[in-house]
């Protein structure tokens, strides 16, 4: 029995133990000095996990009492996990070597926080739901202050975890209630619960809180204060890890425990989650018109994006989470290649992050300008690119669910939204003369960016075929 | 008689009051901390207390992953606010303010 269990959580175990190792091995070495091929065993072991769990899993399986499950829908974000937090780590290495912030703890941290979100999207009990965001919180955490001699890296790593705290500790009430108003504390027991017109007051006044908490970390609006100074604040590497993975886990642990724990009642979350997602377009759209600064202009495209993401979630169908899914997987592969990008901005061997110094980068560039001009127009969701597939997923979910308001609301976000993605466009085809980039020919940055721009053009054939695993893990979510 | 909803009352009381040390204090970071440690407690009131009430051992071992899990934040905390200090020298909340947000 036992034995069975520990078999469904063999990739967290091997992960952890590795972490432990890592951590011990590299202090009684080297130290500083193994961190290079620290990163490059940790990306590749994350590769291997994930390919393992891709093809080797199969049906539906819970361990623990229930406690974990190990099904599509945890298969499907744990591959998108594995494979964009391996990405962003080859990515930092050159990045990290050049700026003196290799540190052995880096690779170590990331595995952590990696294992924390492999434990939330599989989460069945709110213990396990709290012991995966912790260990996924706590590591972020320290990663975002990774650069313990940067004010600007310690004020963000602060600032996340005041804001992180609060919102574990709106989760945790949430939980509470919910523990005392159906008496367990597994998804199964309180969905049995959480059925039918004459729902508690208690019960509700959990799900919000509880709802809130995941609003949080999935940086959606009104919850999203932290998102912009922590995304400036943190070195670039970290931005480009807390763009992608961590905002996967959040979502697909936010979709599991609506649907697994609080199925029986769609009507009461659909709305909150509706009112989530139109607030988080348009401020997302809104706000980031006047930044000047690129990685504060990505926090804001990444809560617009969550906003587009979340009306997935409010259809509460099948379809609806589906194209959720699809959404995540989009999101994160342009993410990685716009990131590739910023880390290979420089001037004269400084890091820049100014809009600004864009102007005419097309000139000394031109193939990269092409490939940052898809990944924009694809962020923006023009027609012929990948993203705007993704947005028309969420939408046509949105038109079978009869919620067609919501539908023209992201419509009329993502137009205001081009607009600051299309501005960086001019500015590197027709700006004027102005101290550009110079430097950072990177061939591993350069081949991500291009890699993630030949997806967006490529993709839209077939989405490679992520279409069918996708619509496995909403059938399994949704009942 | 001291009935559950007794429990409940103090714990909301005891959340609020850590909800609002975190938003109205223009003082010290440390008081954060402690407003956030005042939030988890108060969860934990409301867990023993459920668990007592419905006769369900679950809710006291929750407690006790919070518990662990709130030592291991505070921990991460004040290394962080250490680290802030040194760059900083000083830990006003008003002080956090090299990005405007």
């Amino acid at each position: 029995m036992l034995q069975a269990d520990l078999n469904i959580i063999l990739p967290e175990i091997i992960l952890s133990v590795f972490a432990m190792l890592a951590l011990v091995g590299a202090v009684y070495t080297s130290k500083d000095k193994m961190a290079p091929m620290l990163m490059w065993i940790t990306a590749s072991l994350f590769v291997v996990l994930a390919a393992w769990i891709g093809m080797n899993g199969s049906g539906d399986n819970a361990a623990f009492g229930g406690m974990y499950s190990d099904d599509a829908f945890s298969r499907f974000a744990k591959v998108v996990i594995l494979l964009s937090a391996a990405a962003v780590i080859v990515m930092s290495q050159e990045y990290a070597q050049r700026r003196g912030m290799l540190k052995f703890e880096y690779p170590i941290l990331i595995t952590l926080a990696v294992v924390g979100m492999m434990v939330m999207v599989s989460a069945g009990d709110l213990m396990t739901l709290y012991m995966g965001l912790e260990l996924q919180s706590l590591a972020l955490y320290v990663i975002a202050s990774i650069r313990r001699d940067s004010l600007k890296s310690t004020e963000a790593g602060l600032k996340y975890f005041v804001l992180g705290a609060l919102s574990s500790g709106l989760l945790l009430y949430g939980s509470s209630l919910v523990y005392g108003f159906s008496g367990t504390t597994l998804f199964s027991g309180i969905a049995q619960a959480a059925q039918g017109d004459h729902l508690p007051l208690g019960m509700l006044f959990g799900l919000v809180f509880m709802a809130s908490g995941f609003a949080f970390k999935v940086s959606a609006v009104p919850f999203h204060m932290w998102t912009p100074d922590v995304y400036e604040g943190a070195p670039t590497p970290v931005t480009a890890f807390f763009a992608t993975a961590p905002k996967v886990a959040a979502m697909g642990l936010f979709a599991r425990v609506m649907h697994d724990a609080f199925g029986g009642m769609v009507g009461d979350w659909q709305q909150i989650i509706a009112l989530l997602s139109v607030l988080s377009m348009f401020l997302g759209a809104i706000a980031a018109i006047g930044q000047r600064d690129i990685k504060r202009l990505m926090a804001y495209s990444s809560i617009a994006h969550m906003g587009y993401a979340l009306i997935g979630l409010a259809t509460g169908t099948e379809a609806g989470i589906s194209a959720m899914l699809i959404y995540m997987a989009i999101y994160v592969t342009m993410n990685i290649g716009t990131f590739a990008f910023i880390l290979s901005m420089e001037r004269d061997g400084q890091p820049v992050t100014s809009i600004d110094s864009l102007r005419l980068y097309a000139r000394s560039e031109p193939g990269k300008a092409m490939a940052v001009l898809i990944l924009m127009f694809s962020l923006a969701g023009v027609p012929p690119m990948l993203g705007f597939f993704a947005k028309l997923g969420v939408w046509q979910a949105a038109i079978q669910a009869d919620m067609v308001w919501l539908v023209v609301a992201s419509a009329v976000a993502s137009a205001i939204g081009a607009f600051y993605y299309l501005r960086i466009v001019f500015f590197m085809y027709f700006g004027e003369e102005a101290d550009g980039l110079n430097g950072g020919k990177s061939a591993m940055l350069s081949g991500v960016l291009v890699a993630s721009a030949a997806i967006m053009l490529i993709g839209i054939v077939n989405l490679f075929g992520i279409e069918g695993p996708a619509m496995a893990a909403a059938a399994t979510l949704v009942h | 008689m001291i009935g559950i909803e007794h429990y409940l009352t103090v714990a909301a009381t005891l959340f609020v009051i850590g909800i609002f040390g975190l938003f109205l204090n223009r003082k010290n970071v440390i008081v954060l901390l402690m407003s956030i440690e005042l939030m988890l407690l108060s969860v934990n009131i409301n867990l023993v207390a459920f668990s007592s009430f419905l006769g369900d051992l679950a809710g006291q071992v929750f407690t006790l992953f919070v518990l662990t899990v709130a030592a291991a934040e505070a921990a991460i905390g004040l290394a962080i606010l250490v680290c802030f200090f040194r760059n900083r020298g000083t830990i006003a909340v008003e002080d956090i303010n090299v990005m405007k947000g």
